[in-house]
């Protein structure tokens, strides 16, 4: 079966979104090394974006491009999760949301790459050797500032107070991922595992019984959104039909 | 052997232009200037992520947010290779910064103007990253070895970022009514700021160069920039744009193109912090280095307790 | 010693001299300094290409993957603390290596072959 055009934008939408997010750091990181890894992840998440909108775009046709998936959609058509518009944060919060969102993309890709969209497949492989850095990356800052200092270890804290809202929407599976042969519920233990395994060695527990936010594969998005693509998609809009 | 013959013997290897390396004996202005001088290049490299990072966000495609991104990281990446020679002369990275911080060390006076357009983004890739790229070349031969080589990587690195800019604006000034004044406009801003960056006049010089002799500097600030004026004059007849001196001419006495003169009271100005962005910029790496003393603290903390670990494990 | 460093030049901004002074945080913040090697795909040796800071060998080889191969896929990278690498001196250097250029019979050069035989 082929996948749905919607699921293909919104796995486009979460990797544009947090590659925009990702972006902010972008000369203000805490020590350069770290300014060029994070940039590097964001490049990593835009290519993937820029893979899956134009597949998107041969799909829809007419015409289509890339850019007007990504500067033309208004907030009610994007797809993406809530947990990737939240704001960066300082940086523990980044490099955990960064890490809960690449353990279960790890694993969907994984599926994704033996799919029967022949296409799909192949975006998914090839994104995968950067997903796994991704979260290695990720988990083993989760875990220095989990177990680092005091101050380290509230931020952490915090950040997970803040975002464990946000990540039941993953596994919560919407039209356009069944209509895709794909079921992201199963997912969730291979993510428990993992999240569990990191938080062991940073000395961080797993909330419980969190009641989870929902709604941005349905095009609900938080209020943080339209700012993101006010900012994003300003001069395609001001200067309509021009060539960049 | 004495002070002479260590002075003598050193300068016999910059004249057979040998470099020199972290560990042979220099003087000690020798040391200080280019610890100055490669930091400062080093800080110039960070501090010019500010300007362009600006735009990542609101890049109008996505191949340009791709691009400019990635031109910003290579960036960082510049800064780090130079650091990493600026410490083969015995001070750490962290005091540099602090140099920064304090204002004692400066950073290249292009990065206190402002990004207004999208266009600055090309401008800035065809005007001040040539004018770098003409200062980075003469720099691969410079006589510190550690220095040379960061050049020689950062060379080969660059040339995309001239290229980019130069094709970003060229797309513009095929576009748009708008976009063709919005390329004209970038142009009128950062033309001067651009020749700015060669320096101050040759004329303005006193004593002796002690930097040519020991082959820290190969070539003078005027030489550069008339080379640097030369090129651009053809180049922006391919944008179909003007370059904002009107007494750009050729002279074909001097097989150069004569122009303008600098204000160099607004030089001065910014060199002194009164430039439109300085504050701003400051504040910004400051700000930075400050909200990231948590992280760099847990980091080693983790890290301690990781060997600390280990340590016992092993007993 | 006095010099005289009138000249400005690209980088060479004028100001006062700055030798670095020490900075107002303490060891807390101390990321040591590693130095990279790096052995490209088509590469028969480890390269010494520069340096950086991280707090630890795995943060030191992925910064160094970050920095230094972001143009090339499938490299060895080696990290070593710079505080562990032990240089020869430059003085030295005469009696490490000045013995071998009594030694040109170890040139190839040194051989005169017929031209049917000189490829070697």
């Amino acid at each position: 079966m082929k996948a749905t055009l919607d699921y293909i934008l919104h796995l486009a939408d979460n990797a544009l979104i947090l590659g925009q997010r990702n972006a902010e750091w972008c000369g203000h990181g805490p020590v350069l090394e770290q300014d060029i890894a994070i940039s590097n992840i964001s490049l990593d998440l835009i290519g993937q974006a820029r893979s899956f909108y134009q597949y998107a775009a041969e799909i829809q046709g007419n015409g289509t491009t890339e850019d007007d998936l990504a500067y033309l959609r208004d907030e009610r058509q994007f797809k993406n999760i809530l947990l990737v518009e939240q704001p960066k944060g300082d940086w523990g919060f980044t490099v955990l949301r960064q890490f809960l969102f690449s353990a279960h993309q790890q694993w969907l890709f994984q599926q994704l790459s033996t799919h029967d969209d022949e296409r799909l497949a192949a975006i998914a492989e090839k994104s995968l050797k950067e997903v796994n850095y991704h979260l290695r990356w990720s988990s083993e800052w989760v875990i220095r500032l989990g177990d680092g200092t005091e101050e380290s270890r509230q931020r952490i804290l915090n950040a997970i107070e803040t975002m464990w809202t946000f990540t039941g929407e993953m596994f919560m599976g919407e039209a356009f991922e069944t209509a895709s042969g794909v079921n992201v519920q199963v997912g969730l233990p291979a993510w428990e595992e993992k999240v569990r395994n990191c938080f062991a060695e940073a000395n961080l527990e797993m909330p419980a019984n969190v009641f989870m936010r929902s709604g941005g594969k349905k095009g609900m998005h938080s209020e943080h959104l339209g700012f993101i693509l006010a900012e994003m998609q300003y001069l395609q809009r001001s200067y309509p039909g021009c060539e960049w | 052997m004495s002070i002479h013959d260590l002075e003598k013997h050193f300068q016999d290897r910059i004249d057979a232009e040998i470099k020199i390396e972290p560990l042979d004996w220099m003087p000690d202005a020798y040391r200080k200037t280019n610890i100055r001088q490669i930091s400062q290049h080093a800080h110039s490299e960070i501090v010019g992520m500010l300007p362009e990072g600006n735009w990542i966000s609101r890049a109008p495609s996505l191949k340009r947010k791709a691009i400019l991104l990635a031109k910003v990281q290579d960036e960082a990446g510049h800064g780090l290779y130079l650091y990493s020679a600026c410490e083969t002369l015995g001070i750490t990275r962290e005091e540099t910064i602090n140099d920064l911080h304090t204002g004692r060390a400066k950073y290249s006076s292009i990065f206190n103007y402002p990004t207004l357009s999208w266009a600055d983004m090309g401008a800035i890739g065809w005007l001040v990253d040539g004018a770098a790229i003409m200062n980075q070349v003469m720099l691969t031969r410079t006589s510190y070895g550690p220095y040379a080589r960061a050049m020689v990587r950062i060379c080969k690195e660059e040339s995309f970022h001239q290229r980019q800019g130069f094709e970003s604006l060229l797309v513009l000034s095929k576009g748009s009514d708008a976009q063709r004044a919005m390329c004209q406009d970038a142009i009128n801003r950062w033309w001067w700021p651009a020749l700015m960056m060669f320096g101050p006049r040759d004329s303005e010089s006193t004593n002796s160069d002690q930097s040519m002799k020991w082959k820290i500097k190969r070539k003078t600030n005027d030489e550069l920039r008339q080379q640097f004026v030369d090129m651009c004059v053809e180049q922006v007849k391919l944008l179909g744009m003007t370059l904002p001196d009107p007494d750009l001419k050729w002279n074909a006495e001097r097989n150069h193109y004569d122009f303008g003169t600098i204000d160099w009271n607004e030089f001065w100005q910014v060199v002194k912090g009164n430039g439109p962005c300085n504050r701003e910029r400051l504040e910004a790496r400051k700000k930075a280095w400050e909200e990231g003393t948590w992280v760099r603290e847990a980091a080693a903390a983790h890290a301690a307790k990781k060997q600390k670990r280990a340590a016992s494990n092993a007993a | 010693m006095n010099t005289y460093i009138r000249r400005f030049f690209y980088g060479d901004i004028p100001g006062q001299e700055t030798g670095g002074s020490p900075s107002p945080q303490g060891p807390k913040n101390d990321w040591p300094l590693w130095e990279v090697f790096i052995r490209s795909k088509q590469g028969l040796d480890h390269k010494h290409v520069g340096s950086l800071h991280a707090a630890d060998a795995q943060m030191a080889i992925e910064n160094a993957r970050d920095v230094y191969t972001r143009r090339q896929e499938g490299v060895s990278i080696w990290v070593v603390k710079s505080q562990d690498i032990h240089a020869s001196r430059p003085e030295e250097a005469g009696e490490f290596y000045d013995p071998a250029a009594d030694k040109i019979y170890r040139h190839p050069t040194f051989y005169d072959l017929p031209d049917e035989v000189n490829h070697m």
